[in-house]
C-alpha cells in the first residue's frame, strides 16, 4: 500500500502521486462532492420550513403578513400571465379536438370528442401545461428578481434592518402563486374547452348545445378537483424552487443567469415527476 | 473622552479564516458611547469583513463581538434582530431595494418596525431626506438617481429609526467634495448633538480625520495602529504614514512577488490525512 516507502532515494520527486494517495483523494473528493450536493437540498428544506412558519405559525404570534404585497404579486405572477395561458390553452383545446376527431371518426365515434377534450384538459393537460407556462414566465422572473437582489446586497440590507427576507419577499410570492396557479388553470380549462368547441362547431357536425351537454355529462367534479390538487402542489414546487434558487445566488450577474436557468430546469423536472406521482396516487386510489 | 462612557461595541480576539488565510487575525477593540471610530486600511485588508462581523451577518471562526453588551456571535437570528433594531447601517453601494421608490425605501424600517401612521412616516421620510440634501426625490426609483445619491438615500434609511449606533461602509466614496462635507457634518452633528456612536469604514483620509474621535488602521488582518487622529498623524509607523499621506512607495508593497501572491491567494486546505504522504504534482 505504501509504495513510496520502498523508494531508496527521495532526491527526485516521484513522477505520479502514489496509488494510496490517489485512492484517498478520490474518496475524499467524492465525500466532499456528496456533501456539496446535499447543501442545496438542506437550503431548500430550510426555506420550506421557514415558509411554513411564517405562513402558518407566525400569524398567531401577532406577526401577520401584509396583504397588499400578496395582491401585487398576484398581478405580476398571475394576471400578467393570463394572455399566454389563454393562447396556450386555446391551441391545446383545438389540437386535442382535431386529433380526437381524426382517430374517433374512423370508429364512427365523433360524439365522444367533447368527452376526450374535457377529461384530458381537466385532469392532465390543463394543470401541466399551465404550470409549464408559469414556470417559464413567472418562476424564472422570481428567481431572477431575488437573485439580482441577492447580488446587489439588498437581501443582506433587509437582514441588517431586522426584516426577515422569507417573511418580506418569499411569503407574498408563495401565497400569490398558491392562489393564482389554480385560478389560471381553471381559466385555461375554460379556454381549452372553448377551443375544442370551435373545432366541433365549425369543422364537424356538432351544435353548441350538443357539445356542452356531452362535455358536462362526460366529466364529474372529481376530474376538476384532481386537476386543482395537482395545480396547488405544482404552485408550491414552482415558487419554492424559484425563491430558493434566487436567494442562494452567488457570483454576480453570471450567477443570476445560472440560477434562473437552473430554477426553470429543476422546477420542470420536479413538476413532471410530481405529476406522475399524483396521477399514480389518483389512479390507484380511485 | 474616549475612555469614559459605556462600552457599546466590544470585539475580543476576533478571528476569521477563509481556507488557510486569516482575513481577520486576532482583532480586539472597544467602542464607547458617543465615539466616532474610523476603520481604515488598504483594499482587501478585511475592513468590510470586520464590519460584516459587527452587524452579525458573518460569523467568526473564533472570538466574540458584543454589541450593547450582548454577544451577537452566539445568538440566534431572531435574537440578533432585536439588537439590529437599535443600529442602522449604510452599505457601500447603498443597497436600496430597486422595486421601491426612494421614499418607500426610507420608510421601510418605519413601516416594518413601528406603529406610526402613514402621515407620520411621510413626515419623517421628508425630514430624513432633507438631512442628506435630497428634498423632493421621494417618488424616483433608485435606478433613476446617481450612485452618490443612492448612497445618501441609504444613509437616510439607516437613520430612519434614529439609531444609537451607525455603521457606515465608505460613506463618502463616490461623492463630490461638497456632498462629502455634508455627509461628514451630518455624522458629526448626530454624534455630538444626539450622542450617536458611529463606526465608519473609510479610506478617504480628509473625511476620516474630519469626523474621527478615534481611528484604527487594519493591515493583513491585524490592527496596525490605533489612537486619536492626532496620535495617528504623529505615528512613527511607516505603514501608517504611507497610508495617510497616500504615497505609492513605502512599506506597503505595491507589487507582490509571485511567492507573496501565492501566500495571499485562497488556498484550499489539504485534507488532514494528506500530511502523511509525499506528494508532488508533475508540473510543480
Amino acid at each position: 500500500m505504501f509504495k513510496s516507502r520502498k523508494r531508496t532515494s527521495y532526491s527526485q520527486p516521484p513522477e505520479r502521486a502514489s496509488l494510496s494517495y490517489r485512492i484517498f483523494r478520490f474518496l475524499h473528493l467524492t465525500l466532499l462532492g456528496i456533501l456539496r450536493a446535499g447543501l442545496p437540498v438542506k437550503n431548500y428544506l430550510q426555506l420550506n420550513l421557514s415558509l411554513l412558519y411564517w405562513v402558518l405559525i407566525a400569524p398567531f404570534t401577532g406577526q401577520f403578513f401584509e396583504i397588499a404585497p400578496v395582491f401585487r404579486q398576484m398581478v405580476s405572477i398571475g394576471v400578467r400571465a393570463a394572455p399566454m395561458v389563454a393562447l396556450t390553452a386555446f391551441s391545446v383545446g383545438v389540437t386535442l379536438a382535431m386529433q380526437a376527431a381524426h382517430s374517433l371518426q374512423s370508429l364512427g365515434a365523433e360524439m365522444y370528442i367533447p368527452d376526450l377534450v374535457m377529461v384530458t384538459l381537466l385532469r392532465e393537460l390543463g394543470p401541466v401545461l399551465i404550470a409549464v407556462i408559469v414556470i417559464g414566465r413567472s418562476g424564472s422572473a422570481v428567481a431572477a428578481e431575488l437573485g439580482t437582489m441577492k447580488v446587489s446586497e439588498e437581501i443582506e440590507a433587509l437582514e441588517v434592518m431586522a426584516i426577515n427576507p422569507v417573511q418580506y419577499l418569499v411569503v407574498p410570492r408563495f401565497l400569490a402563486m398558491l392562489v393564482m396557479l389554480p385560478t389560471l388553470t381553471i381559466f385555461g380549462n375554460y379556454i381549452g374547452i372553448f377551443g375544442g368547441w370551435a373545432v366541433c362547431r365549425f369543422a364537424l357536425d356538432f351544435n353548441t348545445a350538443g357539445y356542452v351537454m356531452r362535455a358536462l355529462e362526460s366529466s364529474d367534479a372529481w376530474d376538476l378537483y384532481s386537476g386543482m390538487i395537482k395545480s396547488a402542489v405544482f404552485a408550491w414546487i414552482i415558487i419554492t424552487i424559484a425563491c430558493n434558487s434566487g436567494l442562494n445566488v452567488e457570483g454576480g450577474a453570471e450567477g443570476v443567469g445560472q440560477a434562473t436557468t437552473g430554477s426553470v430546469v429543476q422546477a420542470l423536472l420536479a413538476m413532471l415527476v410530481m405529476n406522475a406521482v399524483l396521477t399514480g396516487i389518483f389512479f390507484f386510489s380511485a | 473622552m474616549s475612555t469614559n462612557g459605556e462600552v457599546i461595541i466590544e470585539v475580543t480576539d476576533l478571528v476569521h479564516t477563509f481556507g488557510d488565510r486569516a482575513v481577520l487575525n486576532d482583532i480586539s477593540f472597544n467602542v464607547h458611547r458617543g465615539e466616532t471610530l474610523v476603520i481604515m486600511g488598504g483594499s482587501g485588508c478585511g475592513k468590510s469583513t470586520l464590519l460584516r462581523h459587527l452587524v452579525g451577518s458573518m460569523k467568526p471562526t473564533s472570538g466574540s463581538v458584543k454589541i450593547f453588551s450582548e454577544d451577537i456571535t452566539t445568538m440566534k437570528e431572531r435574537e440578533i434582530e432585536r439588537v439590529r433594531l437599535r443600529f442602522g447601517m449604510l452599505f457601500q453601494s447603498g443597497a436600496l431595494l430597486a422595486s421601491l421608490t426612494v421614499g418607500e425605501n426610507v420608510a421601510l424600517p418605519l413601516s416594518q418596525h413601528t406603529d406610526k401612521s402613514p402621515d407620520e412616516i411621510e413626515q419623517i421620510v421628508k425630514q430624513k431626506l432633507e438631512m442628506v440634501g435630497l428634498t423632493g426625490f421621494e417618488d424616483l426609483k433608485p435606478a433613476e438617481i446617481s450612485g452618490g445619491m443612492k448612497k445618501r438615500v441609504g444613509l437616510a434609511r439607516a437613520l430612519a429609526l434614529d439609531p444609537e449606533l451607525l455603521f457606515s461602509d465608505e460613506p463618502t466614496s463616490g461623492l463630490d467634495p461638497i456632498m462629502t462635507a455634508v455627509v461628514d457634518h451630518l455624522t458629526l452633528n448626530l454624534a455630538r448633538g444626539r450622542g450617536m456612536t458611529a463606526v465608519v469604514v473609510s479610506h478617504d483620509m480628509t473625511s476620516a480625520f474630519r469626523i474621527a474621535t478615534r481611528m484604527i488602521m487594519l493591515g493583513h488582518g491585524n490592527i496596525v495602529a490605533q489612537g486619536t487622529p492626532d496620535e495617528i498623524r504623529a505615528s512613527p509607523n511607516p505603514e501608517v504614514q504611507q497610508f495617510i499621506k497616500g504615497e505609492a512607495d513605502g512599506p506597503i508593497p505595491l507589487n507582490l512577488s509571485q511567492e507573496e501572491h501565492k501566500d495571499h491567494q485562497l488556498v484550499r486546505p489539504r485534507p488532514f490525512w494528506a500530511a502523511r504522504f509525499r506528494f508532488h504534482h508533475k508540473h510543480s
